[in-house]
């Protein structure tokens, strides 16, 4: 079989694709640049109104914001985790990477569940604080950032941690060893040596708890409420409650663009970084 | 100096080790807490939960009482197994074709087909529900299966690829020397070594597709409930007890495909290489 033939293997995707992908997204752009939510009148008068409220940007930089909350937690306690993991003996490996995976093979809207049953008013963190004395009447924990931003924590941890390990492993062990042979602590050896080093791991990781934190529609919805809104929440509102498509197309651009600008600057300094480690 | 060093050591031991503990309760936790709560007796999720009892179980399980959970137990089932199969037929197709082709084309070809797991999933499931319906089609689980096929199948792509770009070329070049025709390559040699590629990548699709919200969210209605919507709704609206027992089933089911991915294809071992 030539090559012309073999690429036509590609055609029933690529034709699927068109249909059902593109086509679909071309039309968005198409529905936001319309005045009604009759889709009669062709305008900018919803960009317009998206633009120029404050309100939108405010939302705008609430949901980016709280994509970088979440990467900065995850990195603070998954990171510890990873060193943990390279440090460990193979059988304790086993049974940490099968803690780390199987959250991936659970739900999300199960693991957003599991927060609400912990951070409730009668969940488990006002329960232990209570009966501790340490405060008096339970706190408000649902509908916080906070509390949204530990729920992700959890939430997306797998997909930090599964770079990171993936690229530490591969780290020559001996470049340790010759750190600390050569009188750096540990402290120095981290952040001179395996930091740098395992940057690619890291930045993937980033790249993915940000891009799945920003648009984790049920938990914010579920955790944060209806009072911390985000663009995930204005878009289904305006689609599915008022109605108002073009609005809502409106909106998720703005989403694409967004989570799509920070992503690739995010793969720039990773690329940079990643030559100036090897270079 | 020796002093000193230990010392600093010791506060790395401290910090790394109460952190990574940190995640691990955070990991752990939540999953134990609702798995306990599932088996409570009393009529709210209270912890610790008070006395022991299947009732929410019971409820679950009832065939009258549950009926539209088990219908989006069943439609997402239906779903996850047709976008997977028609992912399966398309990407494998899709990967053969671009494997040996090194053209500007190909690259754009496999970036385009790869997109929709970067793109954020609303975006997708917005533009899928305005153009279905602008060009006519009423909701139904066919669409729901176009869509997951969309977000799905590029698992199915990337896995097929890497165990096609790991096969020899000098295997395809002998059989096709012995005189075997291209079909007949692809059915002996090609396909029972990209096998094990091919499943992999199903195995992630029909993953997503039964955990998938954003394009459910957008195109399933009232008579084409999906799992995760439904449940959704049950945590919305009043918080019913119900989905503490549907949680408990489904970390039993990861738990229990954990333990059969690491028998069969040992997972972690795959993860860590």
């Amino acid at each position: 079989m030539n090559k012309l033939a073999e690429w036509q293997l590609t055609l029933p995707l690529a034709l699927a694709f068109a249909a059902i992908f593109l086509a679909p997204l071309l039309m968005l752009v198409g529905v936001s640049f319309f005045d009604d939510d009759k889709i009669t009148q062709p305008g900018v008068a919803q960009w317009a109104k998206f633009l120029g409220d404050p309100f939108s940007y405010k939302v705008i930089a609430d949901t980016l914001l709280l994509g970088v909350k979440t990467v900065c937690a995850t990195i603070l306690v998954g990171y510890p985790l990873a060193l943990v993991y390279l440090d460990s003996p193979q059988r304790l490996q086993k049974v940490l990477i099968f803690i780390i995976v199987m959250p991936l093979l659970l739900s999300v809207v199960v693991r957003t569940f599991a927060w609400i049953v912990v951070l409730g008013r009668e969940g488990v963190v006002n329960q232990v604080l209570l009966s501790l004395g340490i405060i008096s009447e339970p706190l408000r924990l649902l509908q916080t950032e906070l509390g949204l931003v530990i729920s992700l924590t959890q939430i997306e941890m797998p997909l930090m941690l599964l770079p990171l390990i993936s690229v530490m492993s591969r780290l020559d062990p001996n470049l340790r060893d010759a750190s600390a042979a050569l009188g750096a602590s540990r402290w120095r050896t981290l952040f001179t040596v395996i930091v740098p080093l395992s940057m690619p791991g890291l930045v993937a990781g980033c790249l993915l708890v940000f891009a799945s934190a920003t648009t984790a529609f049920i938990s914010q919805t579920v955790i944060g409420g209806v009072r911390l809104i985000y663009l995930p929440l204005l878009i289904w509102q305006q689609s599915l409650v008022v109605f108002n498509w073009p609005f809502a197309a409106v909106v998720s651009i703005t989403l694409l663009v967004s989570v799509l600008t920070v992503v690739s600057a995010l793969s720039y300094l990773g690329r940079r970084s990643g030559g100036y480690v090897h270079g | 100096m020796g002093r000193r060093r230990s010392f600093t050591d010791l506060t790395y031991g401290l910090v790394i080790g109460s952190l990574a503990l940190l995640a691990l309760v955070i990991i752990i936790a939540p999953v134990a807490i609702v798995l306990t709560t599932s088996f409570t007796e009393g009529r709210s999720l209270k912890f610790p939960p008070t006395g022991f009892s299947l009732q929410w179980y019971e409820a679950l399980f009832d065939p009258s009482k549950s009926r539209q959970i088990h219908r989006a137990v069943s439609n997402s089932l239906e779903v996850a197994a047709w976008s997977t199969a028609f992912g399966v037929l398309f990407g494998s197709l899709a990967a053969l074709g671009l494997a040996r082709s090194r053209t500007r084309l190909a690259r754009v070809a496999d970036g385009f087909f790869m997109s929709p797991l970067v793109l954020p999933g609303l975006t997708f499931g917005l533009a899928a529900l305005m153009y279905f319906t602008l060009i006519g089609f009423r909701p139904s689980l066919h669409l729901i299966i176009a869509g997951h096929m969309i977000v799905t199948v590029p698992f199915i792509l990337r896995t097929t690829a890497a165990s096609l770009s790991q096969l020899d070329p000098a295997l395809l070049d002998s059989s096709q020397s012995l005189g075997a025709s291209w079909l007949y390559t692809l059915r002996r040699v090609t396909l029972p070594l990209i096998a094990p590629g091919i499943f992999a990548g199903a195995f992630l699709a029909f993953m997503a597709s039964i955990d998938n919200v954003p394009v459910s969210l957008f195109l399933s209605t009232a008579r084409t409930d999906m799992l995760p919507i439904r449940m959704w709704g049950m945590m919305e609206s009043t918080l019913d007890p119900r989905i503490a027992a549907v949680s408990g089933v489904l970390i039993a089911a990861a738990f229990l495909l954990m333990l059969i991915m690491e028998w069969t294809v040992g997972l972690t071992r795959r993860m860590r290489d």
